[in-house]
């Protein structure tokens, strides 16, 4: 139960919903998008977010899609990490998803949802940022196609009134020889102390990560470093580990030091998986 | 406070509810149903002692607005008469408290139909969305797989 009330909406179509949110605005009210709505449910309970009106974009078709369309998978934002884990059209995506909440949460949390909350691991993302995924856009401008380098910057940069409705992602990389590792403070369940995800296409190693700073990331800098011919697997790990983006997380679930630490090892197995590297 | 009226489908019957557009499926099934098997425990998701089935798929109602269930068939303890997995929790004293029984039982019923193969990992992966606050795991994991095992 939430202690303020909201309109509630549930559009058919992309136009509907776009309007509908442009529509709310203009009587200064707060309207909000909902996927999987876990985030206005818990943080709303809590006094950590608000709105006056709840568009939900369950209904909508386009949001619904997974299937090969040519060289691309398509993945609906509203589909539920369960509905994509079951089907599993991408490995990478069904094993970095899985760890996620726990499996009856999956069930409600949506894949765009993730992607786009508030909750800053947003471990879902790391995949697509790997595979150098294209998304889909609708706002009021109309539908747009970009480069998720190009609109995830530490979050998905969306324009008022704008929301993520597809991700497509080229076979090859859903093929690709990939790995992903959660480490948790303790227990099998919960938040990250740091998720790697890692991926190998053309001999080179990609790898992204949630939980080590305040955003998830995925640094050229350091996959140059990692790549790096002629030089030892430890010698590159430690390198990798100076040219880190900051800040990085000093809290409850674990210190910069520590994370440093779990992060050293998660390299060096990340490195021995996808680059037969031996210590 | 605004209120709504509109139609959910829970274990088998169409109800009429009068509720808030912002309250749980947990609150309206208790508060409005009289349906008081799923408990509210940590109102957060993480604790699954609210767990029902939506679509024959595990829910926590906690997580879930009543008005989202809207055209989605509501299954609850009080839905499930003499089921295999009520009488494996019986025989295997799957329960002390019994708190979260409800969740967890709604939580493996719904495991048993979509997994009637389910090995280990699947179990596990399912079962480690409820907590039980008297720790009675054995029993319970003993409880599912009796039914899994007749199968
Ligand atoms: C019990 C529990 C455990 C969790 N554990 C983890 C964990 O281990 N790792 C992790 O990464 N996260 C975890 N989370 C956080 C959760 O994954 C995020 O909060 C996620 O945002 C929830 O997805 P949702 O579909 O419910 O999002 P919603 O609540 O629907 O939306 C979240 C935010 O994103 C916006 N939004 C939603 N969809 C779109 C869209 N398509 N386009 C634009 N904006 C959109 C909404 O407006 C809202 O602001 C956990 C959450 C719970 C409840
Ligand atoms: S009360 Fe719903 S998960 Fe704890
Ligand atoms: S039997 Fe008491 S909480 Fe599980």
């Amino acid at each position: 139960m939430l202690p303020f009330d909201f309109d509630y909406y549930r559009p058919q179509s992309l136009s509907e919903a776009v309007e509908l949110y442009q529509y709310v605005a203009q009587q200064g009210k707060k309207p909000m998008f909902f996927s999987g709505g876990t985030e206005l449910i818990t943080l709303g309970r809590i006094d950590l977010a608000h709105a006056d009106a709840v568009i939900d974009i369950k209904g909508i078709a386009e949001g619904r899609v997974m299937e090969m369309d040519g060289e691309y998978l398509v993945l609906g934002s509203t589909l539920s990490l369960t509905n994509i884990e079951e089907a599993n059209p991408f490995p990478l995506l069904t094993k970095t998803s899985s760890e996620i909440a726990d499996h009856t949460a999956r069930g409600k949390i949506t894949v765009g949802g993730n992607i786009c909350g508030q909750i800053f691991y947003r471990e879902a993302v790391l995949p697509f940022l790997l595979s150098d995924s294209q998304v889909v856009l609708v706002g009021p401008k109309g539908v747009k196609t970009a480069f998720i380098h190009d609109v995830f910057n530490q979050e998905l940069q969306l324009e008022k009134g704008e929301f993520l409705v597809q991700l497509a992602t080229e076979r090859r990389f859903v093929e690709a020889p990939s790995i992903s590792i959660k480490r948790r403070q303790q227990w099998d369940t919960g938040y990250p102390l740091i998720t790697i995800a890692a991926l190998k296409i053309d001999r080179e190693i990609r790898v992204a990560i949630s939980g080590l700073c305040p955003f998830p990331f995925r640094s050229r800098e350091v996959e140059e470093v990692l790549n790096r011919q002629g030089v030892t697997g430890e010698a590159r790990v430690e390198r990798a580990l100076t040219v880190l983006p900051r800040p990085i997380l000093n809290d409850i679930e674990g210190s910069t030091e520590y994370r440093l630490f779990v992060l050293k090892n998660l390299f060096i197995d990340v490195l021995r998986s996808l680059d037969g590297m031996t210590v | 406070m605004s209120l709504h009226t509109f139609p959910l489908n829970v274990n088998g019957d169409k109800r009429m509810v009068t509720a808030r557009f912002a309250d749980t499926l947990l609150f309206v099934l208790r508060g409005r149903l009289g349906l008081t098997g799923a408990k509210p425990g940590c109102l957060n998701g993480d604790c699954g002692a609210c767990s029902v089935n939506v679509d024959g798929w595990p829910m926590k109602s906690c997580l879930m607005l009543a008005v989202e269930a809207i055209g989605k068939e509501v299954t609850t303890i009080e839905g499930l008469k003499d089921t295999p997995i009520q009488k494996a929790f019986v025989e295997n004293f799957a329960f002390q408290c019994g708190y979260c029984t409800p969740g967890f039982i709604m939580n493996c019923h719904a495991l048993i139909k979509q997994h009637p193969d389910a090995g280990d990992d699947t179990i596990k992966e399912w079962l480690e969305s409820n907590i039980c606050r008297c720790t009675g795991y054995a029993e319970i994991e003993k409880a599912v797989k009796s039914v899994l095992e007749k199968k």
